[in-house]
């Protein structure tokens, strides 16, 4: 009997094992904690201020979001302030919508070739290229920009050079790393007997690609797409130096606009807090982030969806 | 000095017995010379010199790493990008491994299945109709036609008659894998070629695709690579034993499994290694 109690003592005492499980799991969960908070207090600060144009200023939301003039310091002839952000919001799309259409064959043809066409010289080319193109600061690529695709815009369809289109350019090349190793990844991620049942049945390469590959991969190809075009909608830095700033409906490609972040970086320095210019720049930033939340949310339906 | 490979060819000089089909009267469809087979550096497939008679069925059968799947896959050129082959194969009088051959005119004469069943993220007629498509068959009729009469011949036509619409990963195992021989058998080649086709397969699934197989001999030769003797000794007419990368004894599978004239063989068959 004795050995009995000696066993039950040994099984229920705190060991050490125990107790590093215990604190390693409080640890976790601390991170994790740290970082929801950290989210829903972003949300919830830019939300309580977005908000403030609608409730304290008694700005119509509905006008917001369908006005054309953007001028915060002038009241109109009814005495109510104009902050109608539709030409931000459709700069935003339109820059973000022509960057991943012209992003989109590239980083696909790229993927391709590194993933099928040559795998070797792929592993060994795009890696480093792609580490490359991400880690150049967005400033360098505004200045490049700057010096070089804004004169080359001015020359070839006259004006100032300065608009969507030059904004277009820029983050072209700025999303393609993001958009080509997505795109790579989700090539990859097609199992390698679909492309042999392809082959086996007396397809040729081409066909087995086009057909069999980029089909399987089309989900994983979809997200890396809209990865980048939530990356795009959300680059201020490179496209505020070459898109003009000027809060106007875009009339052409070339003529000089705006983007909700262009505007944001441009304008946030100069207001007071707490009052109407510096409200309707803080609801600028809400529809940013609730656009990110949608492409978020789209990610994720489309992850969802190609897993059926 | 002897190397490894001298012993290996001595030994397989002593006790070879590989029977000349084409001496005993079989019409030979495919057959194969000086076959030898490289990845990089290393040499996978000594020699492989073998007959097919024309609608039988012929097992290759011999432990892991014999060369068989090998041997297989460089019947309709599956290895072009990833081995290097040399040697003649012989199809109908036509040496198809070399670089003049169209290796996709060629796979559709000469079709594969593989051991894990690999039906494409598509519908069931979509999966069989794939391969007609790519050849410009684009008339619904005969394309209807044709995927019926070979989801029949692969029996699979009564259970999916009703679903061909439907995701061909939602069958089972077995179904997926007689959708693989169905899509296979579509293009209408001459002859079959399946690496170990049953091996992810339940004994129910299993038998049925014997059944299915042993119907389709009548239409097709068929090259069967399997672990399983017993389904060699079911199913096919000829069987072929590799080890170490060479075939050392082939013969009609009866002689094979109850007469084998080498001392490996007997062993292998009899369960004493491998």
């Amino acid at each position: 009997m004795k050995s009995t109690q000696q066993l039950e003592r040994q099984l229920k005492r705190h060991s050490k094992a125990a107790r590093l499980e215990n604190w390693g799991r409080f640890i976790s969960f601390s991170a994790l904690l740290l970082i929801v908070a950290v989210v829903v207090g972003i949300i919830g600060f830019v939300a309580s201020k977005g908000i403030a144009t609608f409730t304290t200023n008694h700005v119509s939301l509905w006008d917001f979001l369908t006005e054309k003039t953007w001028n915060p310091n002038i009241k109109d002839a009814h005495g109510n302030p104009e902050v109608g952000a539709l030409p931000m919001i459709v700069g935003s799309f339109l820059i973000t919508i022509l960057s991943a259409i012209v992003a989109t064959p590239f980083a696909i043809g790229t993927a391709v070739f590194m993933n099928e066409i040559s795998p070797n010289r792929g592993a060994k080319i795009l890696q480093p290229v792609t580490e490359l193109l991400v880690g150049i600061p967005s400033v360098v690529y505004g200045f490049i920009g700057l010096s070089v695709v804004v004169p080359a815009t001015r020359a070839i369809f006259g004006g100032s050079g300065f608009g969507i289109l030059s904004g277009t350019c820029v983050l072209f090349v700025m999303i393609l790393p993001t958009v080509t190793s997505m795109s790579a990844d989700a090539l990859k991620s097609v199992p390698r007997y679909y492309r042999e049942a392809s082959l086996a049945l007396g397809a040729t390469q081409w066909q087995t690609i086009y057909k069999v590959v980029l089909r399987a991969a089309t989900p994983g190809l979809m997200t890396a797409v809209v990865f980048g075009m939530a990356r795009a909608f959300g680059e201020a830095l490179a496209v505020q130096m070459v898109i003009g700033n000027a809060a106007l409906m875009p009339s052409s490609l070339v003529a000089p606009s705006s983007t909700l972040t262009s505007v944001l970086t441009t304008g946030i320095g100069n207001t007071v807090m707490g009052s109407l210019q510096n409200n309707a720049l803080w609801s600028l930033a809400l529809v940013l982030l609730l656009m990110s939340l949608v492409f978020n949310l789209i990610i994720r339906l489309i992850g969802r969806k190609g897993r059926m | 000095m002897l190397t490894s490979n001298d012993v290996r060819n001595e030994s397989a000089m002593q006790e070879r017995h590989v029977t000349q089909l084409s001496a005993v009267g079989e019409e030979i469809i495919l057959s194969t010379r000086n076959l030898h087979v490289f990845y990089g550096q290393h040499e996978a497939l000594f020699e492989g010199d073998l007959e097919f008679a024309n609608h039988k069925i012929t097992a290759l059968i011999g432990p892991s790493g014999s060369g068989k799947s090998t041997f297989l896959r460089s019947l309709n050129r599956m290895n072009d990008r990833i081995a290097t082959v040399t040697g003649e194969i012989m199809y109908r009088g036509v040496d198809v491994n070399q670089p003049a051959i169209d290796v996709y005119e060629m796979r559709r004469r000469v079709g594969m299945v593989f051991q894990r069943p690999n039906p494409f993220a598509k519908s069931i007629y979509d999966n069989i109709a794939f391969a007609l498509q790519l050849r410009g068959v684009t008339d619904r009729h005969q394309l209807d036609e044709i995927v019926e009469t070979s989801l029949k011949q692969a029996a699979l036509w009564e259970q999916v008659k009703d679903d061909l619409n439907k995701s061909a990963l939602a069958l089972s195992g077995g179904q997926a894998q007689r959708l693989c021989i169905a899509r296979a058998i579509a293009v209408k080649p001459d002859i079959l070629l399946l690496d170990e086709p049953a091996s992810a397969l339940d004994p129910v699934s299993t038998s049925q695709l014997e059944d299915t197989l042993l119907d389709l001999k009548q239409k097709y030769t068929i090259i069967i690579v399997t672990h399983n003797m017993q389904q060699a000794a079911r199913i096919s007419d000829y069987t072929a034993f590799f080890n170490a990368g060479r075939v050392l004894e082939y013969d009609t599978t009866s002689q094979i499994f109850t007469n084998p004239q080498v001392k490996i063989t007997s062993d292998y068959v009899s369960g004493n290694f491998g």
